[in-house]
Protein backbone atom coordinates (compact mmCIF):
# COMPACT_ATOMS: atom_id res chain seq x y z
CA UNK A 1 0.00 0.00 0.00
CA UNK A 2 1.78 3.00 -0.75
CA UNK A 3 1.98 6.04 1.88
CA UNK A 4 -0.96 8.59 1.56
CA UNK A 5 -0.41 12.28 1.70
CA UNK A 6 -0.07 14.12 5.03
CA UNK A 7 -2.66 17.33 4.39
CA UNK A 8 0.16 19.31 2.79
CA UNK A 9 0.49 22.94 2.89
CA UNK A 10 -1.60 25.26 0.88
CA UNK A 11 -0.03 26.46 -1.90
CA UNK A 12 -2.90 28.56 -3.79
CA UNK A 13 -5.42 30.90 -3.12
CA UNK A 14 -7.84 28.57 -4.01
CA UNK A 15 -6.65 26.19 -1.11
CA UNK A 16 -6.37 28.95 1.59
CA UNK A 17 -9.47 30.46 0.95
CA UNK A 18 -11.57 26.92 0.75
CA UNK A 19 -9.62 26.29 4.42
CA UNK A 20 -10.47 29.63 5.43
CA UNK A 21 -14.27 28.38 5.44
CA UNK A 22 -15.37 30.45 2.37
CA UNK A 23 -17.73 29.48 -0.13
CA UNK A 24 -15.28 29.40 -3.60
CA UNK A 25 -16.05 30.21 -7.01
CA UNK A 26 -13.81 29.15 -9.67
CA UNK A 27 -14.22 30.02 -13.44
CA UNK A 28 -13.00 27.79 -16.91
CA UNK A 29 -11.11 29.25 -19.76
CA UNK A 30 -11.04 27.61 -23.25
CA UNK A 31 -8.17 27.80 -25.32
CA UNK A 32 -9.25 26.75 -28.51
CA UNK A 33 -7.44 25.74 -31.90
CA UNK A 34 -5.58 29.27 -32.11
CA UNK A 35 -2.11 30.97 -32.18
CA UNK A 36 -3.32 34.21 -29.94
CA UNK A 37 -4.80 34.54 -26.21
CA UNK A 38 -6.40 37.72 -26.83
CA UNK A 39 -9.78 36.39 -26.09
CA UNK A 40 -8.22 34.06 -23.34
CA UNK A 41 -7.41 36.99 -21.23
CA UNK A 42 -10.40 39.35 -22.03
CA UNK A 43 -12.70 36.50 -20.79
CA UNK A 44 -10.01 36.21 -17.70
CA UNK A 45 -10.62 40.08 -16.84
CA UNK A 46 -14.16 39.90 -16.89
CA UNK A 47 -14.50 36.72 -14.47
CA UNK A 48 -12.15 38.38 -12.39
CA UNK A 49 -14.47 40.11 -9.79
CA UNK A 50 -16.36 37.46 -9.14
CA UNK A 51 -13.74 33.81 -8.96
CA UNK A 52 -10.74 33.03 -7.00
CA UNK A 53 -9.25 30.72 -9.85
CA UNK A 54 -9.88 30.17 -13.50
CA UNK A 55 -9.11 26.39 -15.01
CA UNK A 56 -7.86 26.04 -18.29
CA UNK A 57 -8.93 23.28 -19.98
CA UNK A 58 -6.47 20.67 -21.62
CA UNK A 59 -7.85 19.84 -25.09
CA UNK A 60 -11.36 19.31 -23.84
CA UNK A 61 -13.35 16.14 -25.28
CA UNK A 62 -9.76 15.70 -26.86
CA UNK A 63 -9.90 17.77 -29.62
CA UNK A 64 -6.01 19.47 -30.20
CA UNK A 65 -6.52 22.71 -29.15
CA UNK A 66 -3.25 25.35 -27.78
CA UNK A 67 -1.63 23.45 -24.60
CA UNK A 68 -3.01 24.46 -21.68
CA UNK A 69 0.15 25.61 -19.53
CA UNK A 70 0.82 28.86 -21.31
CA UNK A 71 -2.76 30.42 -20.86
CA UNK A 72 -2.51 29.99 -17.54
CA UNK A 73 0.52 31.21 -17.03
CA UNK A 74 0.03 34.10 -19.38
CA UNK A 75 -3.93 35.14 -17.48
CA UNK A 76 -1.69 34.85 -14.01
CA UNK A 77 0.65 37.19 -15.16
CA UNK A 78 -1.39 39.07 -17.25
CA UNK A 79 -4.89 39.34 -15.48
CA UNK A 80 -3.50 38.51 -11.74
CA UNK A 81 -6.01 35.87 -11.80
CA UNK A 82 -4.74 32.35 -10.56
CA UNK A 83 -5.67 29.48 -12.91
CA UNK A 84 -6.02 25.90 -12.43
CA UNK A 85 -4.22 24.05 -15.26
CA UNK A 86 -6.19 21.38 -16.13
CA UNK A 87 -4.09 18.02 -16.80
CA UNK A 88 -5.54 14.98 -19.00
CA UNK A 89 -3.33 11.54 -18.63
CA UNK A 90 -4.63 11.09 -21.89
CA UNK A 91 -2.13 13.00 -24.70
CA UNK A 92 1.43 12.96 -22.59
CA UNK A 93 3.42 9.71 -20.72
CA UNK A 94 4.66 10.03 -17.48
CA UNK A 95 8.05 11.83 -18.65
CA UNK A 96 5.81 14.24 -20.66
CA UNK A 97 3.67 14.71 -17.47
CA UNK A 98 6.76 15.10 -15.00
CA UNK A 99 8.51 17.67 -17.48
CA UNK A 100 5.29 19.59 -17.64
CA UNK A 101 4.82 19.89 -14.05
CA UNK A 102 8.12 20.90 -13.53
CA UNK A 103 7.54 23.63 -15.80
CA UNK A 104 4.28 24.60 -14.45
CA UNK A 105 6.47 25.04 -11.18
CA UNK A 106 8.42 27.26 -12.48
CA UNK A 107 5.96 29.52 -14.32
CA UNK A 108 4.05 29.78 -10.59
CA UNK A 109 1.48 27.61 -11.74
CA UNK A 110 -0.12 26.72 -8.07
CA UNK A 111 -3.44 24.48 -8.80
CA UNK A 112 -3.61 21.31 -11.15
CA UNK A 113 -6.42 19.33 -11.82
CA UNK A 114 -5.46 16.03 -12.49
CA UNK A 115 -7.97 14.15 -14.83
CA UNK A 116 -8.34 11.38 -16.80
CA UNK A 117 -9.56 13.34 -20.20
CA UNK A 118 -11.85 12.08 -22.50
CA UNK A 119 -11.08 9.14 -25.18
CA UNK A 120 -9.72 10.11 -28.18
CA UNK A 121 -12.41 8.67 -30.37
CA UNK A 122 -14.80 11.08 -29.52
CA UNK A 123 -12.55 13.79 -30.71
CA UNK A 124 -11.27 15.95 -33.75
CA UNK A 125 -8.30 13.41 -34.00
CA UNK A 126 -9.97 10.49 -33.74
CA UNK A 127 -7.16 8.22 -34.85
CA UNK A 128 -4.55 9.41 -32.10
CA UNK A 129 -3.70 7.05 -29.61
CA UNK A 130 -4.73 7.59 -26.19
CA UNK A 131 -1.81 7.52 -23.95
CA UNK A 132 -2.95 6.72 -20.44
CA UNK A 133 0.23 5.72 -19.32
CA UNK A 134 -0.74 6.38 -16.15
CA UNK A 135 -4.99 6.57 -14.85
CA UNK A 136 -6.14 9.72 -12.97
CA UNK A 137 -5.03 8.08 -9.47
CA UNK A 138 -2.04 7.24 -10.29
CA UNK A 139 -1.68 10.61 -11.60
CA UNK A 140 -2.20 11.90 -8.00
CA UNK A 141 0.28 9.69 -6.64
CA UNK A 142 2.56 11.13 -9.49
CA UNK A 143 1.78 14.85 -7.63
CA UNK A 144 1.96 13.47 -4.13
CA UNK A 145 5.16 12.14 -5.16
CA UNK A 146 6.59 15.33 -6.89
CA UNK A 147 5.14 17.65 -4.43
CA UNK A 148 5.28 15.89 -1.28
CA UNK A 149 8.67 13.96 -1.17
CA UNK A 150 10.34 15.73 -3.89
CA UNK A 151 10.85 12.87 -6.30
CA UNK A 152 9.45 11.69 -9.92
CA UNK A 153 7.13 9.12 -9.53
CA UNK A 154 10.68 6.45 -10.00
CA UNK A 155 11.45 8.24 -7.74
CA UNK A 156 14.64 10.24 -9.14
CA UNK A 157 15.20 13.35 -6.84
CA UNK A 158 13.59 17.05 -7.91
CA UNK A 159 15.95 19.55 -7.98
CA UNK A 160 13.82 21.98 -6.25
CA UNK A 161 10.09 22.28 -4.58
CA UNK A 162 6.36 21.89 -6.54
CA UNK A 163 4.66 23.83 -4.58
CA UNK A 164 1.41 23.00 -6.44
CA UNK A 165 -2.23 22.05 -4.83
CA UNK A 166 -3.71 19.25 -6.24
CA UNK A 167 -7.49 18.81 -7.70
CA UNK A 168 -9.67 15.72 -9.22
CA UNK A 169 -12.49 15.74 -10.73
CA UNK A 170 -15.88 13.28 -9.96
CA UNK A 171 -18.75 12.92 -11.78
CA UNK A 172 -22.04 13.03 -9.44
CA UNK A 173 -24.24 11.95 -12.50
CA UNK A 174 -22.47 8.78 -12.49
CA UNK A 175 -25.27 5.68 -12.94
CA UNK A 176 -24.02 3.31 -10.81
CA UNK A 177 -22.46 6.17 -8.40
CA UNK A 178 -20.58 3.81 -6.29
CA UNK A 179 -18.24 2.92 -8.31
CA UNK A 180 -16.98 6.39 -9.25
CA UNK A 181 -17.82 7.04 -5.25
CA UNK A 182 -15.06 4.91 -4.32
CA UNK A 183 -12.82 6.24 -7.21
CA UNK A 184 -13.08 9.44 -6.00
CA UNK A 185 -12.15 7.94 -2.45
CA UNK A 186 -9.10 6.30 -3.16
CA UNK A 187 -8.12 9.24 -5.02
CA UNK A 188 -8.61 11.64 -2.35
CA UNK A 189 -6.82 9.37 0.18
CA UNK A 190 -3.66 9.57 -2.20
CA UNK A 191 -3.40 13.52 -2.25
CA UNK A 192 -6.31 15.48 -3.56
CA UNK A 193 -6.63 18.71 -2.28
CA UNK A 194 -9.76 19.52 -3.75
CA UNK A 195 -12.59 18.30 -6.15
CA UNK A 196 -14.51 20.10 -8.99
CA UNK A 197 -17.22 17.80 -10.30
CA UNK A 198 -18.88 16.94 -14.01
CA UNK A 199 -21.53 19.88 -14.83
CA UNK A 200 -24.55 19.30 -12.65
CA UNK A 201 -28.47 19.88 -13.51
CA UNK A 202 -30.09 17.71 -10.63
CA UNK A 203 -29.70 19.07 -6.93
CA UNK A 204 -30.71 15.23 -6.06
CA UNK A 205 -27.93 13.72 -7.49
CA UNK A 206 -25.41 16.42 -6.38
CA UNK A 207 -26.94 16.12 -3.17
CA UNK A 208 -26.43 12.15 -2.87
CA UNK A 209 -23.05 12.44 -4.08
CA UNK A 210 -22.01 14.52 -1.77
CA UNK A 211 -23.30 12.73 1.20
CA UNK A 212 -21.93 9.40 -0.05
CA UNK A 213 -18.54 11.20 -0.98
CA UNK A 214 -18.63 13.20 2.84
CA UNK A 215 -16.73 10.72 4.41
CA UNK A 216 -13.32 11.45 2.51
CA UNK A 217 -13.47 15.03 3.79
CA UNK A 218 -12.39 16.44 0.51
CA UNK A 219 -13.64 19.90 -0.35
CA UNK A 220 -15.86 19.86 -3.90
CA UNK A 221 -16.63 22.08 -5.69
CA UNK A 222 -20.24 21.64 -7.50
CA UNK A 223 -19.67 22.24 -11.40
CA UNK A 224 -22.57 23.88 -13.13
CA UNK A 225 -22.83 25.58 -16.87
CA UNK A 226 -25.27 27.90 -17.39
CA UNK A 227 -26.27 27.71 -21.29
CA UNK A 228 -25.18 30.55 -23.22
CA UNK A 229 -27.56 29.82 -26.41
CA UNK A 230 -29.65 26.61 -27.29
CA UNK A 231 -26.87 25.62 -29.74
CA UNK A 232 -24.77 24.88 -26.64
CA UNK A 233 -27.18 23.14 -24.51
CA UNK A 234 -27.96 20.97 -27.10
CA UNK A 235 -24.20 20.11 -28.20
CA UNK A 236 -24.01 19.72 -23.90
CA UNK A 237 -26.64 17.18 -24.04
CA UNK A 238 -25.74 15.18 -27.10
CA UNK A 239 -22.24 14.47 -26.81
CA UNK A 240 -21.00 15.38 -23.45
CA UNK A 241 -20.31 11.72 -21.75
CA UNK A 242 -22.75 11.22 -18.74
CA UNK A 243 -24.84 14.62 -18.94
CA UNK A 244 -28.00 15.22 -19.83
CA UNK A 245 -29.72 18.65 -19.70
CA UNK A 246 -33.07 18.42 -18.36
CA UNK A 247 -36.38 18.90 -20.41
CA UNK A 248 -38.05 21.94 -19.24
CA UNK A 249 -34.60 24.01 -19.45
CA UNK A 250 -33.83 23.18 -22.95
CA UNK A 251 -37.21 23.63 -24.07
CA UNK A 252 -37.30 27.07 -22.56
CA UNK A 253 -34.01 27.44 -24.14
CA UNK A 254 -35.22 26.37 -27.68
CA UNK A 255 -37.98 28.72 -26.89
CA UNK A 256 -35.44 31.73 -26.23
CA UNK A 257 -33.95 30.67 -29.62
CA UNK A 258 -37.07 31.40 -31.91
CA UNK A 259 -36.63 35.15 -30.84
CA UNK A 260 -35.31 37.03 -34.03
CA UNK A 261 -33.71 40.28 -32.62
CA UNK A 262 -30.22 39.11 -31.34
CA UNK A 263 -29.87 41.55 -28.36
CA UNK A 264 -33.68 40.35 -26.96
CA UNK A 265 -32.73 36.46 -27.66
CA UNK A 266 -29.38 37.29 -25.46
CA UNK A 267 -31.80 38.37 -22.89
CA UNK A 268 -33.89 35.42 -22.59
CA UNK A 269 -31.29 33.14 -22.72
CA UNK A 270 -30.03 34.97 -19.62
CA UNK A 271 -33.09 35.16 -18.16
CA UNK A 272 -33.43 31.07 -18.44
CA UNK A 273 -30.14 30.60 -17.09
CA UNK A 274 -30.85 33.05 -14.28
CA UNK A 275 -34.02 31.19 -13.50
CA UNK A 276 -32.52 27.76 -13.31
CA UNK A 277 -29.39 28.27 -11.84
CA UNK A 278 -29.77 30.98 -9.14
CA UNK A 279 -31.82 28.75 -7.32
CA UNK A 280 -29.47 25.50 -7.77
CA UNK A 281 -26.58 27.72 -6.96
CA UNK A 282 -28.43 28.97 -3.83
CA UNK A 283 -29.71 25.55 -2.85
CA UNK A 284 -26.45 24.06 -2.97
CA UNK A 285 -25.02 27.06 -1.14
CA UNK A 286 -27.72 27.10 1.62
CA UNK A 287 -28.12 23.46 2.46
CA UNK A 288 -25.35 21.41 1.24
CA UNK A 289 -21.26 20.84 2.66
CA UNK A 290 -19.73 21.72 -0.84
CA UNK A 291 -16.65 24.16 -0.60
CA UNK A 292 -17.73 26.32 -3.78
CA UNK A 293 -19.22 26.50 -7.53
CA UNK A 294 -17.25 25.67 -10.55
CA UNK A 295 -18.71 27.97 -13.03
CA UNK A 296 -18.30 26.77 -16.69
CA UNK A 297 -19.68 30.06 -18.33
CA UNK A 298 -17.00 29.32 -21.40
CA UNK A 299 -17.56 32.85 -23.76
CA UNK A 300 -20.11 33.65 -21.02
CA UNK A 301 -19.06 36.13 -18.40
CA UNK A 302 -21.96 38.12 -18.79
CA UNK A 303 -24.13 35.57 -16.66
CA UNK A 304 -21.45 35.81 -13.71
CA UNK A 305 -22.35 38.72 -11.54
CA UNK A 306 -26.39 38.04 -11.75
CA UNK A 307 -26.10 34.41 -11.56
CA UNK A 308 -23.89 34.99 -8.05
CA UNK A 309 -25.38 38.06 -6.98
CA UNK A 310 -27.72 35.69 -4.75
CA UNK A 311 -24.83 34.65 -2.47
CA UNK B 1 -7.98 -18.00 -28.98
CA UNK B 2 -6.29 -15.44 -30.89
CA UNK B 3 -9.14 -13.78 -33.12
CA UNK B 4 -8.51 -12.42 -36.45
CA UNK B 5 -10.71 -11.50 -39.36
CA UNK B 6 -10.23 -11.86 -42.89
CA UNK B 7 -8.85 -8.35 -44.63
CA UNK B 8 -11.38 -7.09 -47.64
CA UNK B 9 -10.66 -8.91 -51.29
CA UNK B 10 -10.00 -5.72 -52.77
CA UNK B 11 -7.13 -5.22 -50.18
CA UNK B 12 -5.81 -8.46 -50.76
CA UNK B 13 -5.96 -8.27 -54.51
CA UNK B 14 -3.65 -4.80 -53.72
CA UNK B 15 -1.09 -6.83 -51.57
CA UNK B 16 -0.72 -9.78 -54.13
CA UNK B 17 -0.61 -7.75 -57.58
CA UNK B 18 3.04 -7.51 -57.78
CA UNK B 19 3.02 -11.55 -57.72
CA UNK B 20 2.09 -13.66 -60.61
CA UNK B 21 2.77 -17.30 -58.07
CA UNK B 22 1.31 -17.65 -54.55
CA UNK B 23 1.28 -20.44 -52.38
CA UNK B 24 -1.66 -20.40 -49.47
CA UNK B 25 -0.83 -21.32 -46.08
CA UNK B 26 -3.96 -21.64 -43.88
CA UNK B 27 -4.37 -22.43 -40.35
CA UNK B 28 -5.41 -25.63 -38.41
CA UNK B 29 -6.14 -24.39 -34.93
CA UNK B 30 -7.66 -20.28 -34.15
CA UNK B 31 -7.99 -19.00 -38.07
CA UNK B 32 -10.18 -22.35 -38.49
CA UNK B 33 -12.18 -21.84 -35.02
CA UNK B 34 -12.50 -18.07 -36.43
CA UNK B 35 -13.45 -19.57 -39.84
CA UNK B 36 -10.77 -17.12 -41.55
CA UNK B 37 -8.03 -18.92 -42.49
CA UNK B 38 -9.18 -22.88 -42.18
CA UNK B 39 -9.01 -25.57 -44.88
CA UNK B 40 -12.74 -24.28 -46.37
CA UNK B 41 -11.33 -20.44 -46.13
CA UNK B 42 -7.92 -21.65 -47.67
CA UNK B 43 -9.89 -23.46 -50.75
CA UNK B 44 -12.24 -20.22 -51.61
CA UNK B 45 -9.34 -18.20 -51.57
CA UNK B 46 -7.72 -20.38 -54.35
CA UNK B 47 -10.68 -20.68 -56.30
CA UNK B 48 -10.74 -16.51 -55.76
CA UNK B 49 -7.17 -16.41 -56.88
CA UNK B 50 -7.34 -19.15 -59.93
CA UNK B 51 -4.37 -19.81 -61.83
CA UNK B 52 -1.53 -18.04 -60.21
CA UNK B 53 -2.06 -20.31 -57.06
CA UNK B 54 0.98 -23.04 -57.16
CA UNK B 55 -0.44 -24.73 -54.01
CA UNK B 56 -1.76 -24.34 -50.73
CA UNK B 57 -1.32 -26.61 -47.32
CA UNK B 58 -3.09 -26.30 -43.76
CA UNK B 59 -0.64 -26.35 -41.14
CA UNK B 60 -1.90 -27.30 -37.83
CA UNK B 61 -0.22 -24.19 -35.86
CA UNK B 62 1.60 -21.86 -38.02
CA UNK B 63 2.88 -20.23 -35.44
CA UNK B 64 4.79 -23.15 -33.88
CA UNK B 65 7.86 -23.78 -36.28
CA UNK B 66 8.43 -27.40 -35.44
CA UNK B 67 4.89 -27.55 -37.16
CA UNK B 68 5.71 -25.28 -40.31
CA UNK B 69 8.47 -27.97 -41.06
CA UNK B 70 6.77 -31.15 -40.62
CA UNK B 71 3.30 -29.91 -42.33
CA UNK B 72 5.06 -27.78 -44.93
CA UNK B 73 8.08 -30.02 -46.27
CA UNK B 74 6.14 -32.27 -48.84
CA UNK B 75 5.00 -28.63 -50.53
CA UNK B 76 9.18 -27.41 -50.38
CA UNK B 77 8.98 -27.11 -54.42
CA UNK B 78 5.42 -25.66 -55.16
CA UNK B 79 6.89 -22.88 -51.99
CA UNK B 80 10.33 -22.14 -53.90
CA UNK B 81 8.75 -22.23 -57.13
CA UNK B 82 5.80 -19.37 -55.89
CA UNK B 83 6.63 -15.86 -55.31
CA UNK B 84 5.16 -14.98 -52.55
CA UNK B 85 3.35 -16.90 -49.73
CA UNK B 86 -0.24 -15.35 -48.28
CA UNK B 87 -0.70 -16.77 -45.27
CA UNK B 88 -4.20 -17.42 -43.49
CA UNK B 89 -3.05 -17.19 -39.83
CA UNK B 90 -2.32 -14.76 -37.33
CA UNK B 91 0.49 -12.27 -37.54
CA UNK B 92 2.64 -14.73 -35.22
CA UNK B 93 1.64 -17.39 -37.84
CA UNK B 94 2.97 -15.43 -40.73
CA UNK B 95 5.76 -13.91 -39.35
CA UNK B 96 6.95 -17.45 -38.58
CA UNK B 97 6.14 -19.28 -41.83
CA UNK B 98 8.18 -16.69 -42.94
CA UNK B 99 10.76 -17.33 -40.79
CA UNK B 100 10.47 -21.01 -41.94
CA UNK B 101 10.24 -20.33 -45.68
CA UNK B 102 12.57 -17.21 -45.81
CA UNK B 103 10.16 -15.79 -48.78
CA UNK B 104 8.02 -13.04 -48.84
CA UNK B 105 4.71 -13.49 -46.34
CA UNK B 106 1.81 -11.92 -46.99
CA UNK B 107 -0.91 -11.37 -44.43
CA UNK B 108 -4.59 -12.39 -45.84
CA UNK B 109 -6.31 -11.54 -42.48
CA UNK B 110 -6.23 -8.92 -39.78
CA UNK B 111 -5.24 -9.87 -35.87
CA UNK B 112 -7.90 -8.72 -33.25
CA UNK B 113 -7.18 -9.98 -30.13
CA UNK B 114 -6.94 -13.06 -27.63
CA UNK B 115 -10.34 -13.39 -27.06
CA UNK B 116 -13.00 -15.22 -25.59
CA UNK B 117 -15.69 -17.60 -28.03
CA UNK B 118 -18.99 -17.29 -27.26
CA UNK B 119 -20.29 -19.10 -30.23
CA UNK B 120 -19.05 -19.30 -34.22
CA UNK B 121 -18.57 -15.89 -35.19
CA UNK B 122 -19.26 -14.02 -31.90
CA UNK B 123 -15.97 -13.21 -30.16
CA UNK B 124 -14.87 -11.18 -27.02
CA UNK B 125 -11.82 -9.30 -26.59
CA UNK B 126 -10.53 -10.66 -23.13
CA UNK B 127 -6.71 -10.29 -22.76
CA UNK B 128 -4.00 -7.58 -24.20
CA UNK B 129 -1.08 -10.52 -23.45
CA UNK B 130 0.01 -7.27 -20.85
CA UNK B 131 2.76 -9.49 -19.30
CA UNK B 132 1.27 -8.47 -15.75
CA UNK B 133 -2.11 -10.34 -14.82
CA UNK B 134 -3.82 -8.92 -11.79
CA UNK B 135 -7.28 -10.41 -12.88
CA UNK B 136 -7.59 -12.01 -9.14
CA UNK B 137 -7.83 -8.65 -7.75
CA UNK B 138 -10.38 -6.98 -10.57
CA UNK B 139 -13.29 -10.31 -10.20
CA UNK B 140 -12.20 -12.35 -13.31
CA UNK B 141 -12.33 -8.70 -15.66
CA UNK B 142 -9.42 -7.42 -17.29
CA UNK B 143 -8.89 -3.66 -16.81
CA UNK B 144 -6.54 -2.91 -19.30
CA UNK B 145 -7.82 -5.17 -22.20
CA UNK B 146 -11.95 -4.16 -21.67
CA UNK B 147 -11.93 -0.93 -20.22
CA UNK B 148 -11.37 1.43 -23.33
CA UNK B 149 -8.69 3.48 -21.28
CA UNK B 150 -6.94 0.65 -20.06
CA UNK B 151 -7.54 2.11 -16.12
CA UNK B 152 -6.04 0.34 -13.49
CA UNK B 153 -7.89 1.86 -10.44
CA UNK B 154 -11.38 2.46 -11.04
CA UNK B 155 -13.54 3.94 -13.65
CA UNK B 156 -13.60 7.45 -14.98
CA UNK B 157 -16.78 9.67 -15.59
CA UNK B 158 -17.25 8.70 -19.65
CA UNK B 159 -19.75 5.93 -18.27
CA UNK B 160 -23.01 6.11 -18.52
CA UNK B 161 -25.98 3.65 -16.77
CA UNK B 162 -22.90 0.72 -16.87
CA UNK B 163 -21.76 1.63 -20.54
CA UNK B 164 -18.72 3.38 -21.93
CA UNK B 165 -18.87 6.86 -23.93
CA UNK B 166 -16.45 4.77 -26.44
CA UNK B 167 -18.24 3.10 -29.09
CA UNK B 168 -21.34 5.11 -28.91
CA UNK B 169 -22.45 3.48 -25.00
CA UNK B 170 -22.62 0.16 -26.74
CA UNK B 171 -19.74 -1.47 -24.48
CA UNK B 172 -19.61 -2.27 -21.13
CA UNK B 173 -17.86 0.18 -18.43
CA UNK B 174 -15.38 -2.91 -17.66
CA UNK B 175 -14.94 -1.08 -13.99
CA UNK B 176 -18.58 -0.96 -13.47
CA UNK B 177 -18.36 -4.92 -14.56
CA UNK B 178 -15.69 -5.42 -11.96
CA UNK B 179 -17.72 -3.71 -9.16
CA UNK B 180 -20.59 -5.65 -9.47
CA UNK B 181 -18.46 -8.76 -9.55
CA UNK B 182 -16.56 -8.31 -6.67
CA UNK B 183 -19.56 -6.76 -4.87
CA UNK B 184 -21.41 -10.22 -5.94
CA UNK B 185 -18.54 -12.21 -4.55
CA UNK B 186 -18.04 -9.99 -1.21
CA UNK B 187 -15.01 -9.17 -1.95
CA UNK B 188 -15.14 -5.19 -2.60
CA UNK B 189 -12.41 -4.43 -0.43
CA UNK B 190 -10.50 -5.10 -3.62
CA UNK B 191 -11.97 -2.23 -5.55
CA UNK B 192 -10.51 0.51 -3.50
CA UNK B 193 -6.72 -0.61 -3.53
CA UNK B 194 -4.57 1.59 -5.26
CA UNK B 195 -2.50 -0.28 -8.12
CA UNK B 196 0.59 1.80 -8.67
CA UNK B 197 1.85 2.55 -12.38
CA UNK B 198 2.76 -0.10 -14.82
CA UNK B 199 6.53 -1.26 -15.14
CA UNK B 200 6.31 -1.34 -19.03
CA UNK B 201 9.99 -2.14 -19.20
CA UNK B 202 9.01 -5.61 -18.06
CA UNK B 203 7.57 -6.32 -21.50
CA UNK B 204 9.93 -4.09 -23.73
CA UNK B 205 12.60 -5.70 -22.38
CA UNK B 206 12.25 -9.05 -23.25
CA UNK B 207 11.39 -10.39 -26.83
CA UNK B 208 12.81 -13.87 -26.27
CA UNK B 209 11.61 -16.35 -23.26
CA UNK B 210 12.96 -19.45 -22.42
CA UNK B 211 11.64 -21.35 -19.86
Amino acid sequence: MVKMADKRPAYSQLVKDIRAGKFVLTGELEPEKVTCLEEILVSARAMKPYVVAANVTDNPLAYAYMNSLVPSWLVQKEVGLETVYQMTVRDRNRLALTSDILAASYLGIKNILAISGDHTVLGDNKGAVSVYDLDSAQFVYMLHKMIDEGVDVAGNEIHGNVDINVGIAANPNADPLMPEVLKVGRKTKIGADFIQTQTMFDIDKTKEFLKEAEKYKCPTLIGVFPLKSYGIADFFDRFIPGVSVPTELLTSMKKAKKEPDKEKRKQLYDEVNLEFFRPFIKEIHKTTSAAGIHVMAVMYERIFEPLLEAL
Amino acid sequence: MIITEQKPMEEVQEMIAPYDKLFIVGCGTCSTSCQTGGEDEVKEMTEKLGDRVVGWAMVEDPCDLRLDRRDLKAYKEQIADSDAILVMACGAGVQTVGEYSKKIVLPALNTLFIGETERLGKFHDMCKACGDCILDETGGICPLTRCAKGLLNGPCGGQVKGKCEVGDYENECAWVQIYDRLKEQDRLDLFTVFRPPRDFSKKTLKMHHYF
